[in-house]
């Protein structure tokens, strides 16, 4: 198993519950024991989570499962079905799991300048959670889902935040224009200044960063400055190893890759989407969460099982009090409606169809309808 | 016990929340049988009535984690403990429900502000 955060950690499960009962080793480059993600930007970053709350195994959880931490996985030998450690190790497995997730990209020439943060692991959350307590000014580049709630939390905690855009709209990669200028509308709702459709040029400032400058000539003061830009899978150590890798490893339907015993699942995986027709790498949690069963299921059988429809994808955010949910592919739709609420009370459940088919859902707090609307597509065929 | 509804007002795939406190949520499933459970989730404030009932399992609306309506078992994280169960009893049409005098696994969030605590 390569790879100790929640994908990983579902897979172990997976295989006991699936009656493997051989040796099981868990490789893991960060040195924590498997902890939940999403609190990072909210609850922890606040300061309402501890470290503890943030545990995934229960208390007697025993998987029976050695775990190697704080140590890379360096290269895969796929004649040898080994994987190497950084520390010059070799491990040879009889099926192996690639769960080793994704990074926060960072901006090109803000490394060493202090004050500049991406957001993505616990040791990450720690050191912005220290520097927002003390207060002042934030500027969050990136509207997607990370700096969006980063934004929430710090505005919560009093500080004065500005978030930049390069897109003329927030998040209308996964939602859609029209439902994305209304989630993104939360930041204006609050005061939180938010900028769309200009680009970064750099940042300023000696051993500490003090200032954003925009493309447009603008210089936006900072005292903080987090990164959200995204994510890439981390794969560069497959590179050379002969498995296909496609915008992170190529993988059927049921988490097979191009090579026989190795599967992968989570962020750093770029699954088939039936649904969609079409490879979709899904960073979610709840992918990260499920998929590992029919991965494991797939491994174990030697690719012998005919993968199940899965769930349309599931993700969810928590911004300014609002919870945000939202399920299925909004590309590709050619309508939204609001069937529920208004979008001027942030309180609303809208549908995404194409030629009149349901394709996916939104919902702001609206956990209910969303769960009944979201059960619905899972069940409607292809 | 405390009368949750009538019989022929729950159908199967459906639930229905008793808003004691704290709140207890009785589910019909598609199978026929009834059981009862706390209705918030144990990781965060969510009404599991709220959430995807199929089998004898409900969905948390929320982060999907799933708990066993019979026994209150968590079967996926987030959610680390179990919900209480309570027994359910039906009496000329009407449901009825007994509940746990066990103490309750509330998310940290509801549990102190049952304590009075700040939320």
């Amino acid at each position: 198993m390569v790879g100790a955060s929640l994908a990983g950690l579902s897979a172990v499960r997976a295989l006991r519950k699936q009656g493997y009962d051989g040796r099981l080793v868990v490789i893991g480059d960060e040195p924590h024991r498997p902890y939940d993600r999403p609190p990072l930007s909210k609850e922890f970053l606040a300061g309402t989570l501890g470290e503890t709350d943030l545990v995934l195994e229960t208390e007697d959880e025993d998987l029976g499962a050695e775990w190697l931490l704080g140590i890379r996985a360096t290269g895969l030998d796929r004649a040898e079905r080994a994987i190497r450690l950084a520390d010059g190790r070799e491990l040879k497995a009889d099926g192996i799991v690639l769960a080793t997730g994704a990074a926060a990209r960072s901006l090109p020439g803000s490394e060493g300048l202090a004050g500049v943060h991406t957001l993505r692991t616990l040791d990450d959350a720690r050191a912005l959670r220290d520097e927002l307590a003390a207060g002042g000014s934030l500027v969050v580049i990136g509207g997607g889902f990370i700096g969006a709630e980063v934004a929430s939390t710090a505005y919560a905690l009093g500080l004065e935040v500005t978030v930049i855009e390069a897109a003329p709209t927030p998040l209308a990669g996964p939602l859609g224009a029209e439902m994305g200028t209304v989630v993104s509308g939360l930041h204006t709702d609050h005061g939180v200044r938010l900028l769309c459709g200009v680009g970064v040029k750099g940042l300023s400032g000696g051993s500490r960063v003090d200032a954003v400058l925009l493309e447009d000539g603008r210089s936006i003061p900072a005292d903080i400055v987090v990164v959200g830009v995204g994510a890439r899978p981390c794969v560069d150590w497959l590179d050379g190893s002969g498995i296909e890798l496609d915008n992170g490893v190529k993988c059927g339907a049921d988490g097979r890759t191009s090579l026989a015993s190795v599967v992968a699942v989570g962020d750093c995986a770029n699954w088939y989407d039936p649904r969609a027709g079409a490879h979709r790498r899904v960073e979610h949690w709840t992918g990260a969460r499920e998929r590992p069963d029919a991965a494991i299921a797939t491994l174990l059988a030697g690719g012998a099982v005919e993968p199940g429809m899965p769930k349309p994808p599931y993700f969810w955010s928590d911004q300014y009090g609002v919870k945000i949910q939202f399920a299925g592919h909004a590309a590709g739709a050619d309508t939204v409606t609001v069937e529920e609420g208004a979008t001027g009370d942030r309180n609303v459940l809208a549908v995404y169809r194409r030629a009149g088919t349901p394709v996916a859902v939104l919902g702001m707090n609206q956990p209910r309808l969303f769960t009944r609307w979201r059960k619905q597509l899972a069940a409607a065929t292809v | 016990m405390i009368p949750a509804c009538r019989l022929e007002d729950l159908p199967r795939g459906e639930a229905v929340r008793l808003d004691i406190d704290p709140p207890v949520s009785v589910f019909h499933t598609d199978d026929g049988e009834l059981f009862a459970i706390d209705d918030t989730c144990t990781h965060q404030d969510a009404s599991l009535a709220d959430g995807w009932l199929e089998g004898c399992e409900v969905e948390c609306p929320l982060h999907a984690s799933k708990f066993d309506l019979r026994t209150g078992a968590v079967d996926a994280p987030p959610a680390k403990l179990p919900v209480r169960t309570h027994e359910v009893v039906v009496e000329d049409g009407t449901v009825y429900v007994k509940v746990s005098e066990a103490a309750p696994n509330l998310p940290p969030c509801v549990a102190s502000r049952l304590a009075g605590g700040p939320a």
